[in-house]
């Protein structure tokens, strides 16, 4: 391995941070890791968008709006590897519960009919992305090259599969990592 | 209603088996099968209520809400989209005030679409209210949709829709015989049954519904198997696209198809036959009837049938729009009264099939090759052909060519030779055995229809320079996807998912991993897949890929990937619900 | 008498009327599987048991056991593919796990656990599927089905009722209950019938049981479901 750190980025998109918390739940081995990895574009940080030489790209949640499209766009343009983390970005997760229910039910239930709903009328705002008809996972907008399972993945998953890919040896997880929830 | 079902199950004997039958007249009679009919229907034939609601949801032709007093379906086959299939089916729609695949709001008409209907040398063809109609054109159009709205009842329509015209251009060996009144009974019974079978495997007869099954060994099997009854079952599904032969064969030569079934009977040990029939092929059903009468009165079915002791009788059956029970383990199940999904094999219907008994399935040309050959002797029909394809192989040919209809060939005659005598010119390629079969390029026209070469079950679509091959699977794909029985996996799930990888690749939307992700698909539907339908549903793409492969190619994008489904359209409902239609409420679909 | 098979190389004896799952399961050999259960008919739907038999792929399930048969089972190729299928039946339905009380305990997600598999690779269908909760005991989530039949084996095979039925063609194919309104509330159904605790997936469900056993302690947090099955499979049909 060279001295230079590997970049790492990361984003959640629809998703509910709790991948992101998994992470953090490596505790006394993030030190470690921060021998080898610097963050780049992540909530960790405050970088906005990420740098041309982005070396892994850990993508949370899934695609619900049009915003979602153009991140996972901008990572999978700066990122040589990109990782589906967690239920919602392989498969839309929770999130995606709401594809059985039509948009324009779900925008009026929360906007227009719901109890509690004052000042009805359904946000139309140029700076607000749109939302997409259904909730997406994210390899059927952009190639993934790794998917790691859970809900969230555990922080071993996240361990074995960085530590994997640092030593430079195709990541793999043993039986005891595989959950899908 | 009551009394209308009740007298249909008596009528029926109160026999499950009976099921397609009386839904049928249902259907008929009330546009749909309304659930009072349902619960009736289950104590009166005792099964359960979830067997006649899958029965109804499993066929095309039955309806859980009601269609029109006219429902009129459009074929959809590829040779009916050659002769501009989309415009009139939109022309007849905008006409009659329908939207396809709707009832029109005054209950009287219905429009669809429908796989091949079997008129593919007469298209664009149709069904009102089961019937066929041909050479649709816009003024007969226009005259339908005056019928409907005057409600004229069908039996006074004028009798030019229904017109089916046979169009037999070539005939040979078998098509040159006349129709068989008793003589190959006569001529088996004479010889002695066990000899007469030997005529058969001496002919070297092999079926024609497609798979090419020695019929003198599935005969031999049968008849060997132990049991107290036999069946033996002409398929008469012909539900492959592009093929009408076996319609033409039993609107000319019923005859000679039931006095096949009936020497066959003989020879295995069964005293009662059914020939299944596909419900695109009601026109038939009255003729096939009368025929039949005849036959009983005239001692060729019944009891003790020419006083040679042996007795014998033929039921038809008529299907209800699916293309899987065109497989014979579906058929049997069909006739069952129940959903057709082919069943686990071994055991074989030659050991245990109709009700669990012997069963031989045979296709309705297999059946007038084997009259002919009982009463002509097996050297007659061997003479012809090649080592491993004995005999001739009737053609239905369609498509781009002058002269579409009929053809009879012995078999080894190239591809060539047949595109000459039907007047095709400027070809591209021609679709052999239908979407199940090859494509060929105009490379390989000095190939052989032979089972040693290009086996067939006799559909033969030209397709010339004007024809896009993408269409042509595309259309292919949606057909095995509508028809797929859902029964396993790899079919039921692979087929859907091949159909939107075609659609994607063909709107223009496939990057360059797409055709890779397309033929592993194709395979894994091909090799998983319980049954012929979908161990073939792939053809079509694979064929063509490995053919022109450059064609594929050249609908990619010149990137490496595209997402799976339409961005910008799935913004749509948020941008009008929001009201909104600035540059940021749009997504392009590939990054620029 | 000493009938035999080869899988994998190794020799596995057999009784006429065995089907090669039989044979394999036992001795001691797991062909992976959902639509089976040794307690009812084969059926031969999902064809997940798919192997290699003198080459040709053949349904273990349903497939006789014959002399002479050089079988294949596990290799790459055959778990692939075997992998591929089961994401077929991840796409088609709506297999949201994290909010799934059979989670840990589902052999849909064990079997692919156990084939490797991180993601579904096809696109989904996402289609709209319905919820039953009408039953006071027991619901169906049409959205976790997947067509095995188990169920309708099961209520006629061991309940002597005949609740459940599988209706419609190709990709619209649904489960549905043998009663007027359709429910299962006016179905025969009680929560003690084999045909309520038998479905592999979490399509039907015991209500208020779901989560007696805490996520994390689950048959398939820890065991994979080879080990799992030859137990349970195994050992009730060895004499
Ligand atoms: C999906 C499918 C559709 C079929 N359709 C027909 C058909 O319409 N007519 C037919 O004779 N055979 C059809 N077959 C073949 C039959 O299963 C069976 O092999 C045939 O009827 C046997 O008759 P034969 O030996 O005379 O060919 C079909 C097979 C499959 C898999
Ligand atoms: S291959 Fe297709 S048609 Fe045949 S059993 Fe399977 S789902 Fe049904
Ligand atoms: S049924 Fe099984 S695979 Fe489906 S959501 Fe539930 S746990 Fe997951
Ligand atoms: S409900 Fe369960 S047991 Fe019944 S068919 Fe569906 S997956 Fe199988
Ligand atoms: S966002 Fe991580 S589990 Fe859902
Ligand atoms: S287990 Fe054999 S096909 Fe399902």
């Amino acid at each position: 391995m060279t001295n230079k750190k590997v970049k790492v980025a990361t984003v959640s998109l629809a998703g509910c941070f709790g991948c992101h918390m998994s992470f953090l739940d490596l505790d006394e081995r993030l030190v470690d890791l921060v021998e080898h990895i610097q963050f780049d574009r992540s909530p960790l940080t405050d970088i906005e968008h990420c740098s041309s030489d982005c070396d892994i790209g850990l993508i949370e949640g899934g695609v619900c709006n049009s915003e979602n499209v153009h991140t996972l766009r901008e990572f999978r343009k700066n990122c040589k590897i990109l990782v589906a983390v967690g239920a919602c970005a392989i498969n839309g997760g929770l999130p995606a519960m709401r594809n059985h229910i039509s948009l324009e039910d779900c925008l009026n239930e929360s906007y227009v009919d719901g109890i509690g709903v004052e000042n009805a009328q359904i946000p139309s705002d140029v700076e607000l992305p749109l939302l997409l008809d259904k909730v997406h996972p994210i390899h059927e907008v952009v190639k993934i090259d790794y998917f790691l399972p859970g809900c969230p993945p555990s922080a071993d998953v996240f361990w074995k599969f960085l530590t994997d890919l640092l030593a430079g040896v195709e990541p793999s997880l043993p039986y005891e990592l595989v959950h899908f929830d | 209603m009551q009394q209308f079902i009740r007298q249909l199950a008596q009528e029926n004997d109160f026999q499950a088996t009976r099921l397609l039958k009386i839904l049928r007249a249902i259907q008929a009679r009330y546009f749909y099968i309304p659930k009072a009919a349902i619960e009736q229907l289950a104590l009166m034939l005792n099964i359960s209520r979830t067997q006649i609601q899958n029965v109804i949801e499993f066929y095309s032709f039955f309806h859980l809400e009601p269609r029109g007093q006219f429902d009129i379906l459009i074929s959809n086959s590829i040779t009916d989209l050659m002769v501009g299939q989309a415009e009139l089916i939109n022309y007849f729609a905008e006409k009659l005030g329908v939207k396809i695949g709707e009832v029109r709001a005054d209950g009287v008409v219905s429009l669809n679409n429908t796989s091949c209907t079997g008129m593919c040398d007469q298209s664009l063809a149709g069904l009102v209210n089961g019937y066929a109609i041909t050479h649709l054109t816009k003024s007969r159009i226009d005259e339908i949709v005056e019928n409907v709205n005057k409600q004229l009842p069908l039996d006074q329509w004028s009798r030019d829709f229904f017109k089916v015209e046979d169009n037999i251009i070539k005939s040979g060996l078998l098509l040159n015989e006349t129709p068989i009144k008793g003589a190959a009974i006569k001529a088996t019974f004479a010889r002695g049954l066990m000899e007469t079978l030997t005529e058969v495997e001496k002919s070297g007869l092999r079926g024609r519904g497609g798979a090419g099954y020695t019929t003198a060994w599935k005969w031999k099997y049968c008849r060997e198997e132990n049991a107290d009854q036999r069946y033996i079952i002409c398929n008469a599904d012909e539900g492959e696209p592009g093929t009408f032969k076996d319609r033409v064969i039993l609107n000319a030569y019923a005859d000679s198809v039931f006095e096949g079934m009936t020497v066959a009977a003989a020879i295995i040990g069964a005293t009662q036959g059914f020939i299944y029939l596909r419900g695109e092929y009601l026109h038939l059903y009255e003729k096939l009837e009368a025929i039949l009468v005849e036959r009983r009165a005239a001692n060729l079915l019944g009891k003790n049938i020419l006083q040679n002791g042996f007795d014998f009788d033929i039921e038809i059956c008529l299907g209800a729009g699916a293309y899987i029970c065109g497989e014979e383990s579906a058929l049997i199940e069909s006739l069952e009264g129940k959903a057709g999904i082919p069943r686990n094999r071994p055991p074989y219907p030659v050991i245990s099939g109709y009700l669990n008994k012997p069963t031989s399935v045979n296709n309705v040309e297999t059946f007038l090759a084997a009259a002919n050959i009982a009463i002509h002797g097996g050297e007659w029909f061997a003479a012809f052909g090649t080592a491993k394809s004995k005999g001739t192989k009737i053609h239905s040919i369609s498509g781009d060519c002058a002269k579409p209809g009929i053809y009879e060939y012995p078999f080894g005659v190239t591809v060539q030779t047949i595109l000459d005598d039907c007047g095709a010119t400027d070809v591209l390629g021609v679709q052999i055995g239908g979407p199940s079969g090859t494509f060929i390029s105009n490379d390989e026209f000095q190939r052989k229809i032979a089972f040693e070469d290009l086996a067939t079950g006799g559909s033969f679509i030209v397709f010339n320079n004007s024809r896009n091959i993408l269409d042509i699977v595309h259309n292919f794909s949606h057909f095995f996807a509508h028809e797929s029985c859902g029964f396993c996996t790899p079919c039921r799930v692979g087929t859907s998912l091949l159909k939107k990888q075609i659609d994607k690749i063909v709107e223009g939307h496939g990057s360059a991993g797409d055709i890779v992700a397309l033929e592993e698909l194709c395979q894994l539907i091909k090799n998983y897949s319980h049954c012929g339908l979908g161990q073939t549903a792939a053809n079509p793409v694979l064929t063509t890929l490995e053919r022109y492969p450059e064609i594929y190619q050249s609908m990619l994008k010149k990137i490496s990937y595209e997402p799976g489904f339409d961005l910008d359209k799935s913004l749509e409902t948020a941008r009008r619900l929001a009201n909104r239609d600035d540059a940021a409420a749009h997504l392009a679909q590939v990054e620029e | 008498m000493n009938k035999s098979i080869v899988i994998d190389g190794k020799n596995v004896p057999f009784e006429d009327g065995q089907t090669i799952m039989q044979a394999a399961t036992a001795a001691g050999i797991y062909i992976p599987h959902l639509c089976h259960n040794p307690d009812f008919t084969p059926h031969g739907s999902c064809k997940l048991c798919t192997v290699k038999v003198n080459g040709r792929n053949c349904s273990a399930c349903t497939f006789p056991a014959s002399e002479g048969q050089n079988i294949t089972n596990v290799t790459q190729e055959l778990n692939d593919d075997r992998e591929k299928i089961t994401q077929m039946l991840f796409v088609e339905g709506n297999h949201f796990c994290p909010s799934c009380e059979k989670t840990g305990n589902c052999n849909l997600q064990a079997v692919a656990y156990h084939l490797g598999m991180t993601d579904n690779h096809f696109p989904h269908f996402f289609e709209n599927r319905e919820v039953d909760a009408s039953h006071p005991d027991v619901m169906i989530d049409h959205n976790r089905c997947i067509f095995c039949t188990l169920c309708v084996r099961a209520s006629q095979q061991v309940d002597g009722k005949d609740v459940f039925a599988i209706s419609g063609r190709g990709i619209d194919k649904r489960l549905v209950v043998n009663s007027e309104s359709g429910l299962l509330k006016d179905s025969d159904l009680e929560a003690t019938d084999c045909a309520a605790h038998i479905c592999p997936t979490g399509a039907i469900l015991i209500k208020r049981t779901g989560y007696k056993v805490p996520i994390g302690q689950r048959i398939y947090d820890h065991s994979q479901i080879d080990t799992v099955t030859l137990a349970n499979e195994g050992a009730s049909h060895d004499e």
